[in-house]
């Protein structure tokens, strides 16, 4: 693959209190994949998200979005959190959340319009959520609330997505849908980079993979790397997982 | 004075206007306020704040010897700043939790604020008295010229919000997100805060630094409890605020000069327990009234359900059957079955029970109803 780099991150290292959580990890993520990060709790998966976003400071390294600094580059970078990092019961509609997705364009102080109401409106619709619009965001199960931080994202009509583990806590139907919203990103070009943490799905969902434990164990092609021996370095333990050819 | 002598008095007594006017425009302050305090999961930071304000007070005493209530306040300001960008100093550098830093704060301003309350009064200086007023307030000092500083600082206040209002919203519902998006999070993290402070400092004159975190999380509690909207709890919570303060001044007015404060922030907890029991969405009674309907409904249907099994296994959709026969599958009550033909679902003929029409196509749908429900 001679593709352009979506995302190139160089010496980056993480720590909270001495203790390295993510170390000197150089990675380059090239554009159009489906990617999945994978790794034991505690590998710093979620940190290595965040320390890309700024979210996080890091104690070393860069990282650049298409060969610029990720601070001139936000409009092209998406970002789905963790659900469970905000409070559901925020007095707040499903539209209102899909809303704060276009809130990066407008910038400050701006109000948003019809336009960008009619943008969350077409993001519910892509996943399936339009009939929930006015919904109280307690009232909507785990599933529902993942695909509206899903709608977020979309709306933001990036190129580059960050996903926190969005499957998590989420059924089979949900699942299926949101891998399927994946999937159409990626045919779009877009570059998506998933936090993910059930083996056994990366060789059917995603293309690209990258072992993590601190340190970057490997990355690449799934249908290459994404094999016993990675595993077992990554992991720690004799690491077996039947890949489905 | 009795109330209805008091609300004459409102129109015509000028004292008593100004103060009325004080403590409405204050609550509404606080209220809307508070609303941002409560939804950051940051109550306890108003009780923080105002304790910590306390040194500010006696400080500025001792270097100017001013009785001014503004230069006081002003000290007041300084402190409680200090104070609140002490506690999140300690929550972001040191790995105590949010509670541990605000209670350390608290009480080591209060303390220390108390200690030179002590010096002050110890002092040969016959212009220390009235000092304690801050500790539980008195809203009877309040003067025109305080009122104007509360009507300025809540316009202001008023301006900010609107201006920032989605920034606002965002970055209580999720900062990380705020963040990528390229907002300056501490910058509006900062600007609550600092308004939060600012309301606090210009009660503490009137409700007092150990009540006035009531005048913060009270109206937004109660507020919280009947809306959805985060725009409409900040309006209801001014309004409750607002409301609070005139009562509370008028009930304190007219039954032997009640001290003002603390009977504000006893209406505004009345508010707050009329909210938790009567909201129709949240509150506590129709909580247990939608419970025990749902309980009746639920043995409603599920004889429904019984009779529309029987009835799937018969040509004729109104088969009769004997309540005996009912009874022996699982025991339903002649009540329930009494409940069912008012509704038309069930008809009785002599003393055989059988299911109609519509009681048919409603249960059947029944068991539709989880894909119904889900719109």
């Amino acid at each position: 693959m001679s593709k352009k780099i979506a995302v190139q991150i160089d010496d980056l290292t993480v720590a909270y209190n001495y203790k390295p959580v993510l170390w000197d990890i150089d990675l380059e993520i090239p554009e159009g994949v489906l990617m999945a990060i994978v790794g034991p709790n505690g590998a710093g998966k979620s940190t290595l998200i965040k320390s890309v976003l700024g979210i996080l400071k890091p104690i070393a390294g860069s990282v650049s979005i298409y060969g610029k600094p990720y601070e001139k580059q936000r409009s092209l970078v998406a970002y789905v959190p963790q659900k469970g990092s905000v409070d559901w019961d925020f007095p707040t509609t499903a539209l209102d959340v899909v809303m704060m997705g276009t809130y990066g364009s407008l910038g400050w102080i701006k109000r948003p319009t019809q336009k960008e109401k009619k943008a969350a409106l077409e993001a519910l619709e892509k996943v399936g959520m339009l009939p929930f619009k006015n919904r109280q965001i307690s009232q909507l199960s785990g599933g529902q609330q993942q695909r509206i931080f899903l709608a977020r994202a979309l709306v933001q009509n990036a190129s580059i997505y960050f996903m926190d583990e969005p499957f998590q806590g989420v059924d089979a139907s949900t699942e299926i849908a949101i891998i399927n919203i994946l999937k159409a990103l990626r045919k779009a070009g877009k570059t998506v980079i998933v936090v993910h943490h059930d083996l056994q799905t990366v060789p059917e969902y995603f293309d690209w993979v990258t072992f993590l434990n601190v340190k970057k164990i490997a990355t690449g092609p799934v249908k290459d790397i994404f094999n016993d021996d990675n595993l077992t370095k990554t992991y720690g333990i004799n690491y077996k997982v039947s890949i489905q050819e | 004075m009795d109330i209805t002598e008091y609300i004459m008095l409102v129109f015509t007594d000028y004292t008593l206007r100004t103060i009325t006017l004080g403590t409405a425009i204050l609550g509404a302050v606080t209220g809307m306020l508070g609303s941002f305090a409560v939804l950051r999961k940051q109550s306890l930071l108003g009780d923080a704040i105002s304790h910590a304000a306390l040194p500010g007070i006696a400080i500025v005493f001792l270097i100017t010897g001013a009785k001014d209530s503004n230069v006081l306040l002003l000290g007041a300001l300084v402190s409680g700043l200090i104070g609140t960008f002490w506690i999140r100093g300690i929550i972001s550098k040191t790995h105590l939790k949010s509670d541990t830093a605000l209670g350390l704060i608290l009480s080591l301003f209060f303390g220390f604020g108390m200690l030179l309350l002590t010096f002050i009064q110890k002092q040969p200086n016959a212009n220390q008295a009235g000092l304690d007023k801050y500790l539980f307030g008195q809203a009877a000092t309040l003067v025109e010229s305080d009122v104007w500083l509360m009507a300025i600082v809540t316009g202001i206040c008023l301006m900010i919000l609107l201006l920032f209002w989605k920034e606002f919203k965002m970055l209580l519902f999720d900062s990380d997100f705020t963040k990528t998006l390229g907002f300056n999070t501490k910058f509006i993290d900062i600007l609550i805060t600092s308004f939060i402070v600012l309301a606090i400092v210009l009660g503490l004159q009137t409700v007092g630094v150990v009540l006035m975190s009531a005048m913060l999380l009270a109206p937004a509690a109660a507020a919280r409890q009947w809306t959805n909207r985060l725009s409409v709890m900040v309006f209801l919570s001014a309004l409750f605020g607002a409301f609070s303060g005139v009562f509370g001044t008028a009930v304190s007015a007219s039954q032997n000069n009640l001290s003002t404060g603390p009977v504000i922030v006893i209406i505004a907890g009345v508010f707050v327990l009329i909210s938790f029991v009567f909201s129709p969405s949240r509150g506590l009674l129709f909580k247990q009234i939608r419970f025990i309907k749902n309980r009746r409904d639920l043995q409603l249907h599920k004889t429904l359900a019984f009779m529309f099994r029987i009835a799937e296994t018969h040509e004729n959709i109104s088969h009769p059957h004997s309540i005996k026969i009912l009874n022996n599958f699982q025991g339903f009550t002649k009540g329930t079955l009494q409940k069912l033909v008012q509704k038309n679902y069930v008809q009785l003929n002599g003393n055989m029970w059988s299911l109609t029409r519509e009681g048919y196509k409603t249960a059947s749908n029944l068991y539709n109803q989880q894909t119904e429900n889900n719109e």
